[in-house]
């Protein structure tokens, strides 16, 4: 690679990151391709991969060498010191390139290689079929059915090929209220649930302006309102603050006017845009990432950065939705401003609180890609796989992961995956690995092909299932069909293991939730011993038959022989794969660095009593 | 008798009550001498019993004829009746408001209450103090047991027994408690089998300002240092309170008295800060319709979890000392029965599994809350809700159990007992029918004759039917030192405990179920296992030598 000048450093520090005495780890670093891989003196490896990096900044020399502080975009920080500063300079501006590249050809999906053969990989792209997804909710049917309309992308480029729209609204209308809403993202169907017939809808804002109006618009809203028979009126949601909505209006866009429209109900619920929410995790962030933090700067840092408002704002919206349906059997339109962030998050959520089917592993992957794949969520932009525009970064789709986190603690049984799976999915929307994630809509992405030069991140997934699997879930109580959350505010917490995934010190030292999983198992592979040993019983049981006499003739002539004794009970011991793993604590052994930080602070705060010779030097060990 | 003056209406009908997650129920309202008692006399429908002295504070008010009573309780619930008639409403309430504010400890209901169990076990000689002396006394032989407070005279505050230096005599303690707090002199609260350390407690050196020294007190501290060690001293005030301390008499141990001691400060919150805390932490948690920038700042402003930060980083830097420095250590605040306590609990917890079983805890409980003094009667009077404040009410000990809670958390596999005992044990502290937390020290208890006349909370709960409810199915002993994150991101508020009344808990508790019928699925297809492979073993030795005879 052209990029790379230095391959190995020695002799490199990875210092803690919350360590107040600078504790560190000596190791060497190696730049790789699409690795930066760090291997400490006790063979542990910390894999880095080039674009997971959102940030790389050399802080000034210090007398033990040049410091590098590293930040990822799944959240982990690591911050080196090199020893010589050439070296750092050379990793540095080698990153800088590896970290931003200009080309989507350049990103590792183009060369990721998992050994799998062209039928292989197809099948793979072939896992999630929107189609099939469609008819499970059951449409089309007798009011909604498949449009063509953007079969060559040429009234909507950021939305798919096929679209759900009302079968009475002819083409015209779709195509004059395309010209209506921003990018041309007319009204279609997202979710149809089938017991209500009530339908979530989405699209982009009218271009109302201040007075403007569309008879085609007026219609496609009104052909969806037809098309639920139960109930005649409908809402719009735009899910922006008012004042945003208004604000548009001198820009030619903006909501629309409940005059002009029959039996609709206008409802804003107030979700900030990409730019408040990227610097929500900014601060958030940066009060996390302090050092010797204490409890009331957690707080307040919690609470300024407004992370958790924001989270709470996406849940309401969708809870909103579900209940529209649930309750009035209303359908629901949903917009913001160009609909592909909040109205994903909202669409998605909403949907996944209704139907218990978004809940399971494979039922979520659909979700992601209806919802956020298909109808255009720039995840290339988003994420910033690409140097471009950082003003287009933002944390949109890991807000919606943290509203499932939310809404996995609340409802510990009503979700097949466990939090694994998400932070999983969140690392691979960065990784780019591949190729689900690349590109802003289907249209690029078919430009790109990528269904013939990357491979799909799905079948991965659902090989390594048993990893994401929640053994507490329970697919059969009739109480999960609708999640009905609660949002009271103290019902949301911070999300611990996403935005400290990789600070282990961070976390307790024993997992519930893997010994359970572990356990269950265990279980299965027990059953399945049960039935084993039993057919072998069986089996000895009937031959013992064939001949009972020889039997009772050798059991008075052989009694049970001590040797047998002692075997069988080692091989009791030696019956099952010993779970120590997961049982050991992690804090007792002696390269764990948290004791070391109780002494620290006492060193810190009272330097006048403990002398220097006595108190820290020992103390720090 | 006198509850019968108190009780000016012993019974109202068409009651109707208002509990969280509840239906309201329609009932009969009693007041008995210690309980209030509302019945819907229909077998479906749970009946309420509340113990007059866990309710903290009544509100009442009126609405035409119809009148309201607001009963807050000592666990944080908040319950409403609805009692039809004014006259009838303000008789219950302020019959309530005597009942629950009784001043004579006799009068309390563990006098009064006559178990329906059958005491397998007498809870109050599950934990003597000889017992656990025997414990360490395999391990050293520097210990003694002193008997110099049998008649509470050297230090009220002090059980009769305490284990000390073998090489200081009575005589040296007496003159070692004139000059601690309370008479406080240093005991031995935990011995350290794996490297000998020990962890002392005491109450603060009475200094003054002229820097007062009492030799006997070096000497007695210095007995339990090896030749050529230091030892540390961590007092749980700041260096600032600990020198206006000197003011009124106590103080520190000077550097020039005590040259083989370090002495660290830490900042331990005490009395009426504490109960500040925890009055705006309950008050923010009831509130359900604050919006997250209120809620936020509202748990940020209470404090409640920097106390739990300090104290578990003071437990565990004293735990430290000991394991890692090979250190003994002192540990004093002002009095020696609060701040004090919780440290040398928690670093115990951290040290020693067997303070994490049941049994463990228990023993615990009782040796360093119960005999060493801690003023449950003064510290639990009231709680989050009364507002005739005085000075001496603290949640000490709910501090000191939120802070086992988040170690629980952090290592829930280490832990014999649950989250719901430690919850138990706040609810008895508070209110109970047992008396094992009444009084203030030993030496009220044995006034009050309570081994006698009342049952001990130990009794009940070591019961097997109850202690299967407090055990932790994940439980696996381990004897490692668990060091806890103290990180604030590490640390959670407690939810059993301060949102118990306001949140529905039902999927928690049920996924808590799925997860122990999993764990008991496992034991049972384990143990056939084991029995089909011992049968078949079996089958196979009796068809082997028949394959060759």
């Amino acid at each position: 690679m052209e990029h790379i000048r230095t391959t190995k450093v020695e002799q490199v520090k990875l210092l803690d990151r919350f360590s107040t005495s600078n504790k560190s780890l000596t190791g060497t670093l190696y730049l790789t391709a699409t690795h930066l891989l760090f291997i400490d003196s006790h063979q542990k490896e910390t894999w880095i991969l080039h674009h997971h990096i959102a940030s790389v900044e050399k802080l000034p020399l210090t007398t033990s060498g040049c410091p590098l502080l590293i930040q990822c975009k799944n959240f982990r920080t690591v911050h080196f010191i090199v020893p010589r500063e050439r070296d750092c300079h050379d990793i540095y501006n080698s990153l800088l390139q590896l970290s931003k590249q200009a080309k989507y050809e350049d990103l590792y999906a183009f060369s990721y290689n998992p050994k799998q053969n062209d039928s292989e990989r197809l099948q793979g792209w072939q896992l999630i079929d929107l189609a099939e997804e469609y008819k499970r909710m059951g449409v089309p049917n007798s009011n909604w059915q498949l449009s063509d309309a953007n079969r060559e992308y040429k009234i909507c480029e950021t939305y798919p090929r096929e679209l759900y729209v009302p079968r009475i609204a002819s083409k015209p209308i779709i195509v004059g209220s395309s010209k209506f809403r921003s990018k041309g993202r007319f009204p279609v169907l997202s979710y149809y649930h089938q017991d209500k017939e009530a339908a979530i809808c989405r699209c982009s804002q009218p271009l109302s302006g201040f007075s403007a109006r569309c008879l085609e618009d007026e219609h496609l809203l009104q052909a969806i309102s037809k098309a639920n028979p139960v109930n005649r009126y409908m809402y719009v949601v735009d899910t922006r603050p008012k004042l945003n909505a208004m604000a548009n209006r001198a820009a030619g866009k903006g909501y629309e006017n409940e005059d002009n429209y029959s039996n609709i109900r206008f409802q804003f619920v107030g979700i900030e845009n990409i730019h408040v929410m990227r610097s929500s995790l900014q601060k958030l962030l940066e009060v996390n990432g302090t050092k010797g933090l204490c409890v009331s700067d957690f707080y307040s840092g919690l609470e300024s950065s407004g992370w958790l408002r924001h989270i709470k704002a996406v849940m309401d919206a969708a809870i909103f939705l579900a209940k529209a349906i649930m309750v009035e059997s209303a359908s629901v339109l949903v917009h913001c401003s160009d609909g592909w962030d909040r109205t994903s998050q909202v669409c998605s959520l909403g949907s996944l609180l209704l139907d218990s089917y978004y809940r399971t592993v494979k039922g979520f992957m659909v979700l992601i890609e209806k919802d956020w794949i298909s109808f255009g969520h720039k995840f290339s932009e988003r994420s910033g796989h690409l140097d471009g525009d950082t003003k287009e970064v933002s944390p949109v789709f890991t807000q919606f992961l943290e509203c499932v986190w939310h809404l996995t603690e609340q409802f510990p049984q009503a979700f097949e995956f466990n939090e694994a799976f998400l932070l999983q999915i969140h690392e691979h929307i960065h990784s780019c690995q591949f190729g689900n994630f690349l590109g802003n809509c289907q249209k690029e992405r078919e430009e790109l092909k990528l269904k013939e030069k990357t491979y799909s991140l799905w079948p991965f997934l659902l090989d390594d299932q048993k990893k994401y699997l929640n053994p507490l879930y329970n697919s059969k109580s009739q109480r999960f069909t609708v999640l009905d959350p609660n949002t009271v505010s103290f019902n949301f917490k911070f999300w611990r293991n996403m935005y400290h995934q990789f600070d282990r010190t961070l976390h307790p030292r024993q997992s519930v939730f893997n010994i359970v999983m572990h356990m269950n198992e265990q279980n299965k592979q027990l059953e399945e011993d049960i039935k084993d040993i039993e057919s072998k019983i069986k089996q000895h049981r009937n031959k013992q038959t064939e001949d009972v006499l020889t039997k009772e003739l050798l059991n008075s002539v052989h009694p049970e022989s001590p040797v047998l004794k002692t075997s069988l009970c080692f091989k009791e011991q030696t019956l099952l794969p010993v779970n120590d793993a997961l049982r050991t604590i992690e804090g007792s052994n002696p390269a764990d660095n948290r004791y070391s930080d109780y002494a620290e602070e006492f060193s810190k705060s009272e330097p006048t009593v403990v002398s220097l010779e006595y108190g820290v030097a020992r103390m720090t060990c | 008798m006198e509850f019968a003056e108190l009780i000016k209406t012993p019974r109202v009908d068409s009651v109707v009550l208002h509990r969280p997650f509840y239906p309201a129920v329609e009932g009969t309202l009693c007041l008995t001498g210690h309980h209030l008692i509302l019945s819907s006399r229909q077998d479906s429908t749970e009946e309420l019993w509340l113990l007059h002295s866990n309710i903290d504070a009544i509100d009442k008010r009126f609405v035409g004829s119809l009148g309201t009573i607001i009963i807050k309780c000592k666990d944080f619930r908040i319950i409403q009746l609805d009692i039809p008639g004014m006259e009838e409403c303000l008789n219950i309430a302020s019959s309530i408001e005597a009942l629950s504010t009784l001043d004579s400890i006799t009068l309390m209901y563990p006098f009064f209450y006559r178990p329906m169990f059958e005491v397998i076990e007498d809870g109050w000689h599950s934990f003597l103090p000889e017992q656990e002396f025997e414990l360490y006394s395999s391990a050293t032989s520097e210990w003694r047991l002193s008997y110099i407070n049998k008649e509470f005279a050297v230090c009220p505050s002090y059980p009769p027994i305490v284990i000390v230096p073998k090489s200081i005599d009575d005589e040296a303690l007496r003159k070692v408690a004139s000059f601690r707090h309370g008479g406080r002199f240093p005991v031995l609260s935990y011995y350290y089998k794996k490297n000998g350390m020990v962890i002392m407690r005491s109450g603060q050196p009475l200094t003054g300002t002229n820097g007062r020294r009492c030799k006997e007190d070096e000497k007695l501290i210095n007995a339990t240092l090896r030749a050529g060690k230091r030892g540390y001293i961590i007092d749980t005030r700041s260096l600032n309170v600990a020198q206006q301390a000197r003011a009124k008499g106590g103080g520190f141990e000077q550097e020039a008295h005590y040259p083989q001691w370090r002495r660290i400060h830490k900042s331990i919150e005490r009395y009426h800060v504490l109960q500040e805390s925890l009055i705006k932490l309950v008050e923010a948690c009831n509130d359900q319709t604050h919006n997250m920038d209120r809620w936020l700042s509202k748990l940020e402003a209470s404090n409640w979890l920097t106390h739990v930060k300090e104290i578990l980083t003071t437990a565990c830097l004293a735990a430290q000392c000991i394991d890692r420095e090979g250190a003994s250590i002192l540990i004093h605040g002002t009095e020696g029965t609060d701040s004090t306590l919780q440290v040398t609990s928690l670093a115990q917890i951290i040290l020693d599994p067997r303070s994490r079983t049941i049994r463990g805890f228990e023993a615990l409980v009782e040796r360093e809350w119960l005999q060493a003094g801690h003023p449950f009667q003064q510290r639990c009077a009231q709680s989050a809700y009364c507002s005739s404040k005085q000075k001496w009410e603290a949640p000490v000990f709910l501090l000191f159990l939120d802070c086992v809670w988040q170690i629980l958390r952090q290592f829930p596999c280490s832990f014999e007992f649950n989250e719901r005992f430690l919850i138990v044990l706040f609810e008895h502290a508070c209110a109970s029918q047992f008396g094992t937390f009444l009084g203030n020290n030993e030496g009220e208890r044995c006034k009050l004759k309570l081994q006698q006349k009342t049952m001990s909370l130990w009794s009940w709960v070591n019961r097997p039917s109850e202690l299967s409810q407090f055990t932790n199915p994940l439980f696996e002993a381990n004897n490692l030192v668990i060091w806890p994150s103290v990180a604030p991101q590490s640390l959670q508020l407690w939810e059993g405990i301060f949102l118990r009344w306001n949140r529905s808990s039902k999927y928690q508790d049920e996924a808590y179920e799925e997860m122990v019928n999993i764990i008991e699925y496992n034991k049972e297809l384990q143990a056939k296992v084991n029995v089909l492979r011992r049968q078949l073993a079996e089958l196979e030795t009796e068809d082997r030598p028949r394959q060759s005879p």
